[in-house]
């Protein structure tokens, strides 16, 4: 058997496993009640109930992926270590690259998965409101492919910090990469004008070291009607493997290291 | 070649929150398993023994030292092909029932769909847990979750199988059932590697110990010998002893126990329990039964440990000069 297969056998378990989290049918249930709700917010908003369906959608979609992918992100192989259920896996002809790597695309397929079901609702409420599709409704899709790549990123985060750190920890790390990952920019802004020569160089190696999760974000564009440039769903999936390459990478030489006592 | 070897394999794990302080749990060990038959690695609590087989098996790092599998080294993960392992208290996927855990193994190794529902078949029926398929893991009972630790171990036919304390916490009808299992492997010339601090099971199965304590080779011997050392004592019974018999018995033996009306005495070696016998008989005494009493593991372990009570579990990376391995 060679390394890709032992890879997808872990993949296909790893998605098994999270799939009968409880915690994720909670979520994707919360996100299909409040795509739900926004057609009765969009009801009471006169001539934009189209817009405010798919702003309230696309941002139910990405917070509640977001909490899927932490929280069961962190968990996966933190409770295989916890459990001790990874002395079964290791003691097997598997690298611990192959372990990780695994990990990932198994939580990578529950999420793609788990968005497209929350998408299929999302769909299935905007055809209630509009009673057509329309081709810029296509639209929303290119946003919800930019918001799967903001999971892929998370995803590779969180498995790092599970790797290095315990589950709580990991998931405050994690959520605090995303939070600043969104405000980048602004912070970069904060170090140049606060005139301090260390805040500066400070923020501006955050700028360049942590995921600008800005980069992703086209929920405006989606619910305005307006075209996602072909550009920028090229360079966010090129900037999105560069830095799961890297995480996983760092995942990987983290376990590698690790011992279980 | 070498079945298992080890050569000076250390350990040193670190403790204290602030001020790290290395606290060595394996120290130097060197040993040679050969191939096929059971070898027990035995020792109180804290000795070591879970420690190296985490390094056998690459779970945690050797400090120091090297270690060969089937003679390759223990950094090539695919001596993994050839060798199982059961885990100290081994903990599955819950959610899976045991033929979903075990065709999950079977994935690893890369075994096709029919391969893998026979040897899945075939291990349940020889685990006993073949009745039990629909059952979740998690509502397996301690016995049986260690039968189906023991039928993950065996998935791909291994020369050579780890097992840490596989009975520890089974009641006696699990331990037999463990027990014989082992003892089947050995018929199929497998090499059976095992930790554990109970002697009984140890002196049942063992064709090899090697005997760890605070992180060191105390004792390695193979059980016929350590078992058929010298005679250290003999065991006369007598039945209605008259109270001039009692009284001799009393002067000669180490020990003297009456049960009903029947007298048990331990005679020392020294003083020839061959002689004392004469004596009785010529004294016309009812003798029902002498045994020589020979040293047993228990005898052997303590010899070498002595009282596992006093021994701390761990010890300093820098132990007191003079501790040689024997």
């Amino acid at each position: 058997m060679n390394s890709i297969s032992r890879v997808a056998t872990i993949a296909v378990h790893s998605f098994k496993e999270s799939v009968r989290e409880k915690v994720l049918y909670n979520l994707v249930g919360f996100a299909l009640l409040l795509i739900a709700a926004a057609i009765l917010f969009g009801s009471i908003s006169v001539g934009i109930q189209k817009t405010i369906l798919i702003n309230l959608g696309l941002s139910s979609i990405s917070v509640f992926g977001l909490l899927m992918a932490i929280f069961i992100g962190v968990g996966l192989v933190a409770k295989e270590i916890e459990r001790r259920t990874l002395y079964n896996i290791l003691s097997k002809p598997v690298a611990r690259a192959e372990f990780i790597v695994g990990k990932y695309l198994g939580l990578l397929v529950t999420l793609v998965i788990n968005t497209a079901i929350m998408a299929l609702g999302f769909y299935a409420a905007l055809y209630y409101v509009t009673r057509q599709f329309v081709r810029a409704d296509a639209i929303a899709l290119e946003a919800i492919y930019l918001i799967l790549l903001q999971f892929a990123i998370v995803v590779g985060v969180a498995i790092f910090f599970s790797c290095i750190s315990t589950p709580v920890l990991s998931a405050v790390f994690t959520f605090c990469v995303y939070v600043i990952g969104n405000y980048l920019a602004d912070i970069r802004w904060f170090g140049r004008e606060n005139g301090s020569v260390l805040m500066e160089k400070l923020t501006h190696a955050l700028y360049f070291l942590l995921p600008n999760f800005a980069n992703f974000q086209a929920t405006s564009l989606a619910a305005h009607g307006m075209r996602i440039p072909g550009y920028l769903l090229v360079s966010d999936s090129l900037y999105a493997l560069l830095y799961v390459t890297v995480l996983v990478s760092a995942a990987v030489l983290a376990f590698e290291e690790r011992e279980f006592k | 070649m070498w079945a298992v070897e080890t050569i000076g394999l250390t350990k040193d794990y670190s403790a204290g929150f602030w001020r790290k302080r290395p606290l060595r749990a394996l120290d130097g060990l060197s040993l040679r398993v050969e191939k096929g038959g059971i070898f027990g690695l035995l020792g109180p609590n804290g000795a070591g023994k879970t420690t190296t087989l985490k390094i056998l098996l690459r779970l945690v790092f050797p400090t120091a030292g090297s270690a060969q599998l089937l003679g390759r080294d223990i950094r090539d993960i695919s001596v993994h092909r050839l060798i199982g392992y059961l885990p100290e208290n081994p903990y599955f996927y819950d959610h899976l029932t045991a033929p979903e855990f075990l065709n999950y193994m079977a994935e690893i190794f890369g075994m096709g769909r029919d391969a893998r529902c026979r040897r899945v078949g075939t291990l349940l029926e020889r685990v006993g847990l073949a009745s039990f398929q629909k059952l979740p893991l998690r509502k397996f009972s301690k016995g049986m979750t260690q039968r189906a630790g023991i039928a993950q171990a065996l998935i791909n036919d291994p020369e050579l199988i780890f097992l840490d304390e596989p009975m520890s916490g089974l009641d006696p009808l699990g331990r037999r059932e463990v027990r014989d299992l082992i003892l089947g492997l050995r018929e199929e010339g497998k090499t059976i590697f095992f930790s554990t601090h109970i002697l009984g099971d140890a002196e049942t199965l063992c064709d090899r110990v090697a005997i760890l304590h605070r992180g060191r080779l105390e004792g390695l011997g193979g059980m016929q010998e350590i078992l058929s050392r010298e005679v250290s004592s003999a065991e006369i019974v007598l039945e209605h002893p008259s109270p001039e018999l009692v009284e001799l018995a009393k002067s000669l033996a180490s020990s003297v126990v009456r049960t009903g009306e029947r007298v048990r005495m331990v005679i020392p070696e020294a003083a020839q329990p061959e002689r004392v016998l004469a004596q009785f008989l010529e004294r016309g005494a009812k003798v029902v039964s002498f045994n020589e009493v020979r040293n047993s593991l228990e005898d052997y372990f303590m010899e070498r440990v002595g009282s596992p009570a006093r021994a701390p579990d761990v010890r300093s990376a820098h132990p007191p000069a003079g501790g040689e391995n024997p």
